[in-house]
């Protein structure tokens, strides 16, 4: 009864030529990361020097922690518009508290964070609570930080923070060891090994269609190359910056959490159909709360860190396009506008398909009207392949409520 | 809760062998009165068949043993203790066990990840995925399902696999009542049959079991006692072997039996 290993999807230890579960997966971005990274490199040989990748890393970091933030309210099926202009508003508080008023730095940015988080809280309560739409609560909870923000910052509009702070050098300085960068690479392999025989082992003993060593090996060499490929070209120049370090150790946490805990699998159901996990006793009202939370404490910490690359925090932090933008950068990523589909990983995906559309143009030197437009397209080829995707496993036979 | 738990087991109420009772149960939705005055008994060893016509208030009916719609007036007794169900988890603790007309299932998620959906087995704080996995093939095989594997999203699946699915889900950590609305609605012949073995199997283990069917050939199979509701209101409680299919349909339509009206002569 227990099938085959080819039973084996890929989200249970399965060889990528497994089951996809009908999801186009991964593949559709990765596909588009490398053609783009082809054609500009074809374009200006510097694209994928070491020294433009270190760069691109350090400036998908802080965007990419507000991602990381949009996609777990997209897998609960909501939307939070207002990311951007809270990271602004966190960039402003831990620059006046810091600079202006004297707190310590720690205390500013932790009060930036909590004050993130107290805003996602407000919006949990607004619309599990009184039943308004997320796009509402979150348009006008816009307004309100923009205007926070410029009354924080006060009549200069603009504070700077001291380049010799913790933050601004662990924002732009701060780069991983190579021999720690190496460390680490070695721990996650070797953790992820370690479970993956674990796993094996227990799925065998309970007569369950089991990996096989080679799929093992195949899985763990796979993550070696997506490791150490990257890690050992970066240390060629300055090397792992600390907060892109920060970034995907988040986006790890994030996915263990999401795949591997009762809440993660709450919040995919709760995206998926609310009215059905309500009805398998799930508490829905936590679950959006907690993501609305989540989402805007890692949008407050973003601003933050931009606050520390940018050594300032200004009325234009975090404003313009920041929200659309990262938005766009989850859905790119994989993770579907629909709800209950997506991965955390999809911030890391999308982050780099934006700062590499974004970096390119630039070492082109086409105007910013190219990279709207370009963006843009990515995008709605993204929706597109969500909307398909969507529609095709519904056509294998099951009745949408 | 303590003082209603005093009443339950006061001298007042009679010596209780019901595994749920409900007492006094009305609901409206808007001017809709789906349910008006309702009671109704489940005793261990026992099916009890719901059945009515269309807007019977049949699935608020089952809405409310499940905990999902809190009734404007009335009480379960569960056990012998009134309570208010105000959530379905509260009714899955109590042993509550609801397959919806609806089924309730989640699209995205797979089969193994619905099944335990809000019952997660953890070890060590993260999810037990195996012990799900191979629960899940024992409850799965157990009711003759064929799906292509338990980690299909349930998406994929067929209506009758589905209904398999949300079946299993209640037959989980077994239920000392299972509620089932229409769950015979998408299934085919043999499948009809398995799940009616199943009702069989829970009954006689002891728990209580009603069965919310259209289908009245179900309903003579295997329930032992039938409630005709009619237009939110209790129209009937038959003792299945003795009441014929005519007083049963009688008492759905609200028509005088046809007995009087259509002698056997009269149809040839
Ligand atoms: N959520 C709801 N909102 C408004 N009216 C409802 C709702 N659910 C059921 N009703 C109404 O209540 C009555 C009983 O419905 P229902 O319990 O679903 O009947 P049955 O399951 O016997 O077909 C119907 O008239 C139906 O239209
Ligand atoms: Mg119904």
């Amino acid at each position: 009864m227990s099938g085959t290993s080819l039973d084996l999807s890929w989200r249970h230890g399965g060889a990528p030529w497994g089951r996809w579960r009908g999801e186009p997966g991964p593949w559709p971005v990765i596909g588009a990361l490398v053609v783009l990274s082809l054609v500009f490199q074809a374009i200006n040989g510097n694209f994928l020097s070491a020294d433009n990748l270190v760069n691109l890393t350090l400036q998908s970091a802080s965007l990419g922690i507000i991602t990381l933030g949009v996609v777990l309210v997209l897998l609960v099926g909501q939307i939070d518009l207002s990311v951007g202009a809270v990271s602004g508003l966190a960039a402003a508080v831990v620059a006046v508290g810091f600079v202006q008023q004297g707190w310590p730095l720690w205390v500013a940015v932790l009060a930036a964070v909590l004050l993130g988080a107290g805003i996602g809280g407000v919006y949990g309560l607004l619309t599990t609570r009184l039943g308004l739409p997320s796009f509402v609560v979150t348009l006008a909870g816009l307004l309100v930080a923009v205007g926070m923000q410029v009354r924080v910052l006060g009549s200069t509009g603009s504070v700077n923070l001291p380049y010799e702070s913790w933050l601004v050098r662990f924002a732009q300085q701060t780069f991983l060891h190579p021999v720690a960068s190496y460390a680490v690479v070695a721990l996650v392999l070797g953790t992820y090994v370690g479970s993956r025989l674990l796993e094996r082992r227990r799925r065998v003993e309970a007569e369950l269609s089991a990996a096989s060593l080679a799929t093992v090996a195949g899985r763990a060499a796979v993550l070696a190359v997506v490791l150490l490929v990257p890690t050992w070209y970066l240390n060629t120049d300055r090397g792992v910056g600390a907060m892109v370090a920060l970034f995907v150790g988040l986006v790890a946490v994030a996915d263990l959490l999401l795949r591997r805990t009762a809440w993660g699998r709450s919040v995919r159901a709760v995206g998926s159909n609310v009215d059905s996990a309500r009805r398998a006793g799930i508490a829905v009202r936590r679950v959006y709360v907690t993501c609305f939370m989540a989402c805007t404490a890692l949008a407050a910490l973003g601003g933050v860190l931009s606050a520390g690359r940018l050594a300032a925090a200004n009325q234009g932090t975090g404003g313009s396009d920041l929200n659309l933008t990262a938005i766009a950068a989850a859905v790119i990523g994989g993770t579907s506008l629909f709800g209950g589909r997506g991965s955390a990983w999809s911030a890391v995906l999308g982050v780099l398909v934006i700062q590499a559309i974004s970096s390119g143009l630039t070492l082109l030197n086409v105007d910013s009207s190219v990279r709207y437009v370009v963006t843009g397209v990515v995008l709605a080829l993204a929706v597109t392949i969500d909307a398909v995707s969507r529609r095709r496993s519904e056509a294998g036979g099951g009745t949408r409520r | 809760m303590t003082a209603e738990t005093d009443h339950g087991l006061g001298p007042s109420s009679p010596p209780s062998t019901t595994v749920l009772s409900l007492r006094g149960v009305s609901h409206s939705f808007g001017a809709v009165r789906a349910l008006v005055d309702v009671d109704l008994d489940v005793h261990p060893r026992e099916v009890v068949a719901v059945v009515g016509d269309n807007g019977a208030g049949k699935s608020t009916l089952v809405g409310v043993m499940a905990g999902t719609i809190v009734p404007d007036a009335g009480e379960l007794v569960v056990d012998g203790q009134e309570l208010g169900l105000t959530s379905p988890g509260l009714a899955r603790q109590l042993g509550i066990a609801t397959v919806f007309q609806d089924l309730a299932l989640c699209d995205d998620l797979d089969v193994v990840e619905n099944l335990y959906l809000g019952q997660e087995l953890r070890r060590g704080g993260v999810l037990d995925e195996v012990a799900m996995e191979r629960e899940a093939w024992r409850v799965m095989s157990r009711l003759g399902a064929r799906v292509p594997s338990v980690r299909a999203p349930v998406a994929t699946l067929s209506g009758g696999q589905r209904q398999t699915v949300a079946i299993a889900r209640a037959l989980l950590g077994v239920p000392r009542v299972l509620v089932l609305d229409e769950p015979t609605a998408a299934l085919g012949v043999t499948q009809t049959a398995e799940v009616l073995t199943t009702i069989e199997r829970v009954r006689d283990s002891g728990h209580g079991v009603v069965l919310v069917s259209h289908n009245m050939a179900d309903v003579q199979a295997v329930a032992d006692r039938v409630v005709v509701l009619r237009r939110g209101r209790l129209n009937g409680d038959f003792d299945a072997e003795r009441a014929s299919y005519e007083d049963i349909i009688a008492a759905i339509t609200g028509v005088s039996p046809p007995r009087r009206r259509r002698a056997p002569g009269e149809d040839a």
